[in-house]
């Protein structure tokens, strides 16, 4: 609570910072306008002018928020939640892609942790890899992965998975693998001395331990299959998705459009990593961890 | 056939190689030579599986049609890199990191801007902030120009969230003691609180070299003049010249590893101190 009030002023900061740049970067096209209109443009004229224009350089946010709104909730209330025009439609074609790879990329992460842990040739020789591999752009291929995947015959949800997959098993491996290693010489040497077997050690001792590990690590990687999905909209000129959204608004100048699609993408994402914060959450509580 | 059994036969000998390597006590050599035969022997399976199976280039060139492609083009590829990885990425990363290190200052200097500010940064980190690559190139035109801006607001938050993090790294017992030492709040700062944050700079420039690479070759998919990394991929997979997009790939690999080479390098130097980088075992 005692971050409310700097976290509200800093927000009401950008928001009036926000409606002052809309002003200045539309205000030439206004003055262009009058212009060829011949009129002479007031002050109060210019605001109003840049607060509704159709193609605005920077949509003032309440543009944003009432395409939003025609986009969705309108869309509801007429019953067309998944119409081709809904954002809600889109929406839910990335989120797909970024769930399944999500779950995939966690899913990958986990057994290549585990295999880096308890496997001495894997971990000298798969590790340095795994580092190298982030350290090229992998989102460099996307195009190329879907384009290939395409002529293959697959296409829709799994290239992009495959995206998002890659862009999430990273934070996943380098997470797990330090919470795997985190329980002591004493704790593991105890699991010896009760003469407890690999797996007992792995399930009762190494897992758990791995928790407060693994959801900070959960939440950087569903940050980044969102982006893995979006990018992977990108290059086969897909027509659904957040990533189309963004597209096709740059192709035809329509900003507000590619706005909305960005502050939709912006609270899925929120939205995504806030459950994760939820779960974090009852989870180590009940492990009587937090 | 016998690519595939050729393949077969060196993979296992080169995980029983391996196996015996990584048995034996670990020393510089095995450390590098281990990871080194596995990449090699991931190279040459590639090599004999598309030989082998006989697969369409289209689909997944051999690494060795990837090599001539490579050697053959370096002209084109260098100015590629020249326009996205040079102009592109490195002139925006300079600028965002720059531009967070001191804002970074600034909120550490006023407690109300930390507690305001370090949750709103905290949480633009995590968003699809790649998004922005359109609006950019819109309000910035195609050159490279926009592809720093994407990159400048790509590198801002997590850079300005590990210096934060770091400049409130030293504990009060050392704040204290520079206080009886009566030192002011730059003193502090130089002798003290930037020092002990490197580590973390460090760690936020390291994430910043591929978030840099990324956004600059990201992009290029929304309109670019007709050099650079992302247009020459986004080009040749629709012609489908899949030897050249590996060749792109191949040197966007080496860009970014050797950015990030570089980075951690300057690193070794800066924090040598930090028990992070001392030998282990």
């Amino acid at each position: 609570m005692r971050n409310l009030f700097p976290i509200l002023t800093v927000v009401a900061a950008i928001f009036a910072l926000w409606y002052a740049g809309s002003v200045v970067l539309n205000a030439p096209w206004a003055y262009d306008k009058a212009e060829r209109a011949g009129v002479e443009l007031t002050t109060k004229d210019l605001f109003a002018d840049t607060m509704s224009q159709k193609k605005p350089k920077l949509p003032p946010p309440h543009q944003v928020g009432q395409e939003i709104w025609k986009t969705t909730g309108a869309m509801v209330a007429k019953g067309r939640a998944f119409s081709k025009r809904s954002l809600i439609y889109h929406s839910w074609i990335t989120l797909s892609a970024t769930l399944l790879g999500f779950a995939l990329g966690t899913g990958f992460g986990i057994l290549l942790s585990v295999g880096i842990v308890y496997n001495r040739t894997m971990d000298m020789s798969v590790m340095p890899w795994v580092i190298a591999s982030q350290t090229i752009p992998i989102l460099a291929i996307a195009p190329m992965i879907i384009v290939v995947l395409n002529a293959v015959g697959i296409s829709g949800l799994l290239p992009k998975a495959v995206i998002s997959m890659y862009l999430s098993f990273f934070p996943v491996v380098v997470g797990m693998v330090k919470g795997l290693r985190s329980p002591d010489h004493m704790q593991v040497d105890q699991m010896k001395t009760w003469n407890a077997t690999k797996g007992q050690e792995f399930w009762k001792l190494r897992l758990p331990s791995s928790m407060p590990f693994l959801f900070p690590s959960l939440k950087v990687a569903m940050a980044a299959s969102l982006v893995g999905a979006i990018v992977g909209e990108l290059p086969t000129g897909a027509v659904a998705g957040l990533g189309a959204r963004l597209l096709g608004g740059s192709y035809y100048g329509q900003t507000i459009q590619i706005w909305s699609a960005l502050i939709t993408a912006a609270v899925l994402a929120a939205a995504l990593v806030g459950i994760i914060g939820l779960i974090q959450k009852v989870v180590l509580k009940r492990m009587g961890m937090a | 056939m016998g690519w595939l059994l050729a393949g077969f036969v060196f993979w296992l000998v080169a995980w029983r190689a391996n196996v015996w390597l990584a048995a034996k006590p670990r020393t510089r050599a095995t450390g590098l030579l281990v990871p080194t035969i596995f990449g090699v022997s991931i190279i040459v399976i590639w090599e004999c599986v598309v030989r082998g199976f006989d697969i369409n280039p289209v689909l997944l060139p051999a690494p060795s049609v990837i090599a001539v492609t490579f050697a053959t083009s370096i002209p084109t590829l260098w100015a590629d890199f020249v326009q996205t990885a040079i102009k592109g990425a490195l002139s925006g990363y300079v600028i965002g990191c720059g531009a967070a290190f001191l804002t970074a200052i600034a909120i550490d200097r006023f407690p109300f801007l930390q507690r305001g500010l370090l949750p709103v940064g905290n949480f633009v980190a995590a968003l699809p902030i790649i998004g922005m690559a359109p609006i950019m190139v819109m309000w910035f035109g195609f050159d490279w120009q926009s592809k720093a801006a994407v990159v400048v607001i790509m590198v801002f938050f997590p850079m300005l969230v590990n210096t934060v993090e770091g400049l409130q790294a030293t504990d009060h017992m050392q704040r204290d003691l520079m206080r009886t030492y009566a030192a002011s709040y730059p003193q502090t700062l130089m002798k003290l609180r930037l020092p002990a944050a490197m580590p973390f700079v460090f760690n936020g420039l390291k994430i910043s070299t591929t978030l840099a690479l990324i956004g600059a070759i990201v992009a290029e998919f929304f309109g670019s003049p007709i050099k650079g990394m992302g247009f020459r991929i986004s080009t040749e997979v629709g012609r489908l010249a899949l030897d050249m997009v590996w060749a792109e790939i191949v040197v966007a690999a080496l860009a970014g590893s050797l950015f990030y080479g570089g980075v951690a390098l300057l690193e070794k130097a800066v924090t040598f101190w930090h028990p992070s980088q001392r030998k282990s075992r």
